[in-house]
C-alpha cells in the first residue's frame, strides 16, 4: 500500500543524502521523493511516497526520527491530505491531431506550455492518479518526453504537522 | 579572544573533560597535532592501525562510561578507522572521531589522501559533521559529545579540513549547554506503561528477564541487580549483557541464543512473559522472533523507540532510559509469584554449571581453561573477548564473578579484543584486564602489542591457538557446504617469539594437566604476559 510521509528537516547541506542513504541501508523502497524549502528558510519539507506494509512504514518513521536533522515526521492519511504532482509532457502534434489533444487537455485541466509545428508541451498539476490518466490519454499521440516532480502534500484543514 | 580551529578543538576536548586520545598522525591533522604537542594534560595513545584507535576508544568508553575519542588523518587514515566506527555503532558505544581532511577549497577534486568520510560513515555513525567554518567548532564539539553520549549512545564523526584547523577566529565563545530541535531522547518512562509493566510482572507465573548491553550503557547495573533480586525473576542475557550478574548468581540462567546456554534457552522458550531490557533482540540472541511472539507476550524496555517492534513485536513497549525506568518500577509493588518456576530453572542451571570437562592428552580443552581462568580472576576484572570460537567458548565457559565482559557483539569484528584491552588499561591501569583471542583474531591486531609495550601495561593475553579459523571451519563443515576452504592459518608465526620481540614474556601450555599451574604463573606475572594454549583444532563450540 502506498503511503505518504511528510518530513520537516533542517535546511542544510547533506541532509537529503542522509535520508536517501537511510532508505537504501534499511532496504525501504521509495516511490517518489520531493524536497523544497518551507516558509521558514531554515526548514525544508520532504514528501516521500513509500510502497510497503504498515509495519515497515512505522519503522521508516522511527528511523527518520533518529536522524538528528529531522525535526518532525508524519504519515499523512490519504483522505485528509492535499497531494499534488506536477508533470510536463511533450507529444508529437500536427494540424490533424492538435484539436484532439486540446480536447483531452480541456477535460483533464492541462495547460499548453509550448507549441511547435511538430509538437505540443503540456503542464498538469493534479493528484498522481489523474496525472497518470492524462499520460495514458496522451500515449496514442506519441509521447516524446515526460518529466514528473513526485508528489508534494499537506494535510487538509487548519492543522500542521 | 583569538584562536585557531585546532586550538578550539583542543579547548573543546578539555571542556568535555577528555583525558585520553587514541590516534595516528598524518599530514592533514598536523595543525591539531601541533596544539596537542603543547597540551600535556591530554594523554595520547599511538595505535599501529587506525581501526584499533576505534576499538581502544571503545574499551575506554565501556569501562568509564565516558566518550571515547580518536583522532586520525584524512584518506586512508579515515577509511581504516571506518571498521572501528562501525563496530562502535553496532554496540552503541559513545565515541567522537575527529578526522583531518584536505583543504576545504579542494574538496571534491580527488586530491592526495582525500576521501568523503562523512559520506562513507553515514550508514553506521549516529551523526557527522563536515566543518566549513572554524567559528562553528565550539558548538559542533558540544553537540557531538552530547549526541554521542545521550539517548542511545553511538559514534559521531567530525571531519575537519586542514585550512579550518588553521583558520583564526576572533571573539570565540564556548556554549555551556546545547539544544538541538530534532534530537530529544526520551528519559522517563510513560507512567501508564510503567503501571502496565508492573501489573504484567506480578501476574506472570513464568516470567523471564532478557537483559542486554543497554543496561551497561545507561549505567543501570546496580538498579538492575536490585530489580532482579526484588522480583525474583530469572534472568537470561544476550552476549552484550554478559557479566551483568555473576555466573553463579542464583537468578542468572546464562546467555540465550544459537550459541548460548541450554538452560537460558529453555527458560526463554517456556516462559509466559518475556521482559526485554536494553536489547534489540537480534538474530544471534533470538533466532526466531516469530516463534517467541506466538508463544508469549513481551515487554520491551529500550531508549531507542526504533528498536521496539523492529526485530520482535511487543505487547507493552516502554521507551526511556533503562536506569530511570528501573527506578520508576522499583517504586511500585513488585510482588511476583514465580518462585516455583525459578526453583525449577535453578536445578537445571546447577547441572549445567557443574558439568565435567573432557580431558584430552596433548592439547588444552578451551572450555575448561576459560572456566579455571574465570575462577582465578579478581571480582572486578575486565575481560576483552575477540570474535570466533574463542568468543563462543568464553560466553559459555568463562566463569564471571561480575566485572566486565567486553566483546564486539554486534558487528563481530575480529581483532577487537587486544585494542579494547589497551583502552581499558589506559582508563584504569590498576584494573585486572584479560584479553582472550584465537590465533586468527590475534593476528589481526597483534601490531598493537606495541601500544601495550609503550604503555608499560599489565595486560594479560590468552591466545587459544589451534591453527585454524575455527568458527568458519565449523560452518564450512556443515551442509550445504562441502568442506573447509581458506581457513587453515598456514604461515602463522611463533607467537612466543612475537611476544618476546615486543619484550613481553609468554607461557605455553599444551597439556590439560598443566593448565592450573600455567594460569597461576600467568596471572602472577608482574607486567603483561601472553598465555599460549595449544587447542585441538577438532574441538568445536558444541563440545
Amino acid at each position: 500500500m502506498k503511503q505518504t510521509i511528510s518530513v520537516l528537516v533542517e535546511n542544510r547541506a547533506g541532509v537529503l543524502g542522509r535520508i536517501t542513504s537511510l532508505f537504501s541501508r534499511r532496504a525501504f523502497n521509495i516511490d517518489s521523493l520531493a524536497v523544497g524549502v518551507t516558509d521558514d528558510p531554515a526548514i525544508s519539507r520532504i514528501t516521500i511516497i513509500v510502497d510497503n506494509g504498515n509495519s515497515v512504514v512505522e519503522q521508516v518513521e522511527k528511523q527518520l526520527n533518529k536522524l538528528v536533522e529531522v525535526i518532525k515526521v508524519r504519515t499523512l492519511d490519504e483522505s485528509s491530505m492535499i497531494g499534488r504532482e506536477l508533470m510536463i509532457l511533450k507529444v508529437s502534434a500536427n494540424a490533424k491531431t492538435r484539436n484532439n489533444i486540446m480536447t483531452i487537455c480541456d477535460i483533464c485541466g492541462a495547460k499548453v506550455a509550448d507549441i511547435s509545428p511538430t509538437s505540443m508541451t503540456m503542464e498538469l498539476s493534479d493528484t498522481p492518479d489523474r496525472v497518470n490518466t492524462f499520460e495514458e490519454m496522451m500515449r496514442p499521440f506519441n509521447i516524446l518526453e515526460v518529466a514528473r516532480t513526485g508528489m508534494i502534500a499537506l494535510q487538509k484543514g487548519g492543522g500542521k504537522i | 579572544m583569538e584562536m585557531t580551529g585546532a586550538q578550539i578543538l583542543v579547548e573543546g576536548l578539555l571542556r568535555e573533560k577528555v583525558d585520553m586520545i587514541f590516534g595516528y598522525a598524518g599530514a592533514t591533522i598536523c595543525p591539531l597535532a601541533d596544539v596537542l604537542r603543547s597540551t600535556p594534560q591530554l594523554g595520547y595513545t599511538l595505535v599501529r592501525n587506525e581501526q584499533n584507535a576505534g576499538h581502544m576508544a571503545s574499551g575506554y568508553a565501556r569501562v568509564t562510561g565516558k566518550v571515547g575519542v580518536c583522532i586520525v588523518t584524512s584518506g586512508p587514515g579515515a577509511t581504516n578507522l571506518l571498521t572501528g566506527i562501525a563496530t562502535a555503532y553496532m554496540d552503541s558505544i559513545p565515541m567522537v572521531a575527529i578526522t583531518g581532511q584536505v583543504p576545504s577549497h579542494l574538496l571534491g577534486r580527488d586530491i592526495f589522501q582525500e576521501v568523503d568520510i562523512t559520506g562513507a560513515a553515514s550508514p553506521f555513525s549516529k551523526h557527522s559533521y563536515l566543518v566549513k567554518d572554524a567559528a562553528d567548532l565550539p558548538l559542533i564539539l558540544k553537540e557531538a559529545f552530547y549526541i554521542a553520549s545521550t539517548g542511545r549512545p553511538g559514534p559521531v564523526l567530525i571531519d575537519v579540513p586542514i585550512d579550518i584547523q588553521e583558520q583564526v577566529v576572533k571573539d570565540i565563545s564556548f556554549p555551556e549547554t546545547v539544544s538541538i530541535r530534532g534530537y530529544n531522547p526520551s528519559v522517563r518512562g510513560n507512567d501508564k506503561q510503567i503501571a502496565h509493566v508492573a501489573e504484567a510482572i506480578c501476574q506472570a507465573e513464568r516470567p523471564v528477564i532478557c537483559a542486554g548491553g543497554g543496561v551497561f550503557l545507561s549505567d543501570a547495573m546496580l538498579d538492575f541487580e536490585t530489580f532482579a533480586a526484588r522480583t525474583r525473576i530469572p534472568v537470561v542475557t544476550t552476549m552484550m549483557g554478559l557479566s551483568l550478574l555473576p555466573t553463579d548468581h542464583p537468578l542468572n540462567m546464562g546467555m540465550i541464543g544459537t550459541q548460548g546456554n541450554v538452560c537460558a534457552n529453555k527458560a526463554l522458550a517456556k516462559s509466559d512473559l518475556l521482559i526485554m531490557i536494553g536489547t534489540r533482540a537480534a538474530d544471534r540472541a533470538i533466532f526466531s522472533p516469530e516463534e517467541i511472539q506466538r508463544r508469549m507476550p513481551s515487554i520491551h524496555i529500550d531508549v531507542d523507540p526504533a528498536e521496539i517492534g523492529k526485530n520482535i513485536q511487543t505487547e507493552i513497549p516502554l521507551v526511556g532510559d533503562v536506569r530511570v525506568i528501573l527506578q520508576q518500577l522499583l517504586k511500585r509493588d513488585l510482588t511476583t509469584r514465580c518462585t516455583p518456576w525459578l526453583t525449577q530453572l535453578q536445578e537445571r542451571r546447577k547441572e549445567e554449571l557443574n558439568r565435567e570437562y573432557p580431558v584430552r592428552a596433548g592439547s588444552v580443552f578451551p572450555g575448561r581453561l576459560l572456566r579455571l581462568l574465570g575462577e582465578r580472576l579478581q571480582e572486578k576484572a575486565a575481560v576483552c573477548v575477540d570474535v570466533g570460537q574463542n568468543q563462543i567458548w568464553a560466553c559459555k565457559h568463562l566463569w564471571l564473578k561480575g566485572g566486565r565482559f567486553l566483546t564486539s557483539g554486534g558487528l563481530g569484528t575480529m581483532g577487537y579484543a587486544l585494542p579494547a584491552g589497551v583502552g581499558v588499561k589506559v582508563a584504569q591501569p590498576d584494573r585486572q584486564t584479560v584479553v582472550i583471542c584465537g590465533d586468527g583474531s590475534f593476528q589481526m591486531a597483534m601490531n598493537e602489542l606495541a601500544a601495550v609495550r609503550a604503555g608499560n601495561m599489565d595486560l594479560k593475553i590468552v591466545l587459544l591457538e589451534n591453527g585454524v579459523l575455527g568458527l568458519v571451519n565449523q560452518i564450512q563443515k556443515t551442509a550445504p557446504y562441502h568442506g573447509p576452504f581458506g581457513v587453515s592459518l598456514d604461515g602463522s608465526p611463533d607467537f612466543a617469539a612475537i611476544a618476546a620481540a615486543y619484550g613481553i614474556p609468554s607461557i605455553t601450555v599444551g597439556e590439560e594437566g598443566e593448565v592450573e599451574n600455567a594460569l597461576d604463573r600467568f596471572l602472577a606475572e608482574k607486567g603483561s604476559c601472553l598465555l599460549i594454549a595449544k587447542v585441538d583444532p577438532t574441538v568445536t563450540t558444541s563440545d
